[in-house]
């Protein structure tokens, strides 16, 4: 039979080594995987490369994993906010590195390694400081720039109900990357507010299919708060 | 300066040129008023880069769920026929050409359209570019919503951009609280004039060439 719930959060992220790449799914405390978060920070991996549109906000969940100094890198596209303190620190004392993408080619980076495209060209960012050193080209009388995809050993989302299957659904805005973060990592991790039986799932609703889903942990936390 | 126009009357403005069935995104910041003036009874389908169409306005206090946000991070509502979807896909309804307007702010515009609005350049300042990139080239007409003028006076309208570019040649009208402009391949024609603004002063005030409708 086939299961991919497992018992807590701990044990989903037991083997994470030093120097992964991990994809953190969420816009603001939508679709944040907070219980995944805690975890990867009590866990102890380090050296990480980190995935996610911002760049922690507060002193809590990414943010926290950047101030313990577990993170080398961090992939995205607004770091600065005003609650950012911990990374702008980091940044400014030349302790972490910050790859900056425009945040549809993030998200088209990270389709594009769950789909298995090689490379694409697009228009965002032609003619600006974010496509310096890229190679162009010029399509239909349009320009464009080359972006390769963005693969990752693990994914951390947050959706609102799954199966033992590893099928997903989610809750409103709160989907943003989740889909394709899955699609991108070879082990996806999900936090669902509930596990439903096999068939429970209307599969005309089924958002991720399970094939993307490696590992499901149940956490009835609260819904999204505002962020602090 | 009382004789120019306010944001909420430049929001005024835009949204007079926001059609019956448009999908339209509004910016962060100075765009999201055009929200507040858009006629009821116009259908137009506001599209939020974080993954939803038929955003609705924020909700009554204590009816906020922060599953259901903006692209500000701000609660929003569900409309009738709303829907949600990835990142990928809602970048995709930009990149593609499927959404009709776009508007959004800026630090500078140039004469051929190019958009400024991400960064100053300031060498000691964070970068952070969200999706501004993706919505400058990501619509079929992008307008640009600012005041005419910096603090200390000068144009942003300007014939090159001094800051770092967001995308070329995109903006297609700039509406700001003296004039309304139309660019069209680097030649600038003024719509509407506000307030004590002439041809003249406002030809002074750009040092560009303008053609006035």
């Amino acid at each position: 039979m086939i299961s991919k719930l497992v018992s807590g959060t701990a044990e989903a992220l037991a083997d994470v080594p030093d120097g992964a790449t991990i994809m953190i799914g969420g816009f603001g405390t939508a679709g944040q995987p907070m219980a995944l978060i805690d975890a990867l920070l009590e866990q102890g991996a380090k050296d990480l490369v980190i995935v996610n549109n911002n760049a922690g906000n507060g002193t809590t969940g990414l943010a926290a994993l950047l101030g313990a100094g577990r993170v080398r890198k961090i992939v995205c596209s607004f770091p600065r906010q005003a609650d950012s303190q911990i990374f702008d620190g980091l940044y400014r004392g030349g302790k972490i590195e910050l790859e900056l993408v425009p945040q549809g080619n993030l998200a088209e980076r990270i389709r594009a390694a769950g789909a298995g495209i090689g490379a694409f060209y697009t228009p965002t960012g032609y003619g600006t400081p974010l496509a310096e050193g890229k190679e162009t080209r010029e399509i239909n009388g349009r320009r464009y720039v080359l972006e390769y995809p963005l693969h990752a050993d693990y994914a951390l989302i947050k959706a609102e109900l799954g199966d033992r299957w590893g099928n997903l659904t989610y809750r409103k805005t709160a989907r943003n990357f989740g889909p394709i973060m899955a699609s991108a990592a070879r082990v996806a991790v999900a936090q669902v507010r509930r596990v439903v039986e096999l068939g429970e799932l209307d599969p005309e609703t089924v958002v991720t299919p399970g094939i993307f889903v490696q590992r499901v942990v149940q956490i009835d936390a609260p819904r999204a708060q505002e962020q602090q | 300066m009382s004789n120019r126009l306010t944001r909420d009357q430049i929001a005024a403005r835009v949204a007079q040129d926001i059609p019956e069935g448009a999908y339209v995104n509004l910016g962060i910041g100075l765009p999201t008023l055009v929200a507040n003036h858009l006629p009821a009874g116009r259908e137009v389908i506001l599209h939020t880069e974080n993954g939803m169409l038929g955003m609705g306005p924020a909700p009554a206090k204590g009816e906020e769920d922060y599953d259901l946000i903006n692209a500000g991070k701000q609660p929003v509502t569900e409309l009738p026929g709303c829907a949600f979807f990835h990142h990928a896909d809602s970048f995709a309804m930009m990149r593609g050409g499927h959404l009709d307007i776009c508007v959004l702010g800026a630090f500078q515009v140039s004469r051929h359209g190019d958009l400024a609005n991400w960064h100053t350049g300031a060498p000691d300042a964070i970068p952070a570019v969200g999706g501004a990139m993706d919505l400058a080239i990501g619509a079929k007409d992008v307008f640009v919503m600012m005041e005419l003028t910096t603090r200390e006076g000068r144009s942003k309208l300007v014939e090159t951009c001094t800051y770092p570019l967001t995308g070329v040649r995109c903006v297609s009208r700039v509406y700001t609280d003296l004039a309304v402009f139309d660019l069209r391949n680097g030649e600038i024609t003024v719509t509407d004039l506000y307030g004590d603004a002439t041809p003249d002063s406002l030809r002074a005030l750009t040092g560009l060439p303008l053609a006035f409708a």
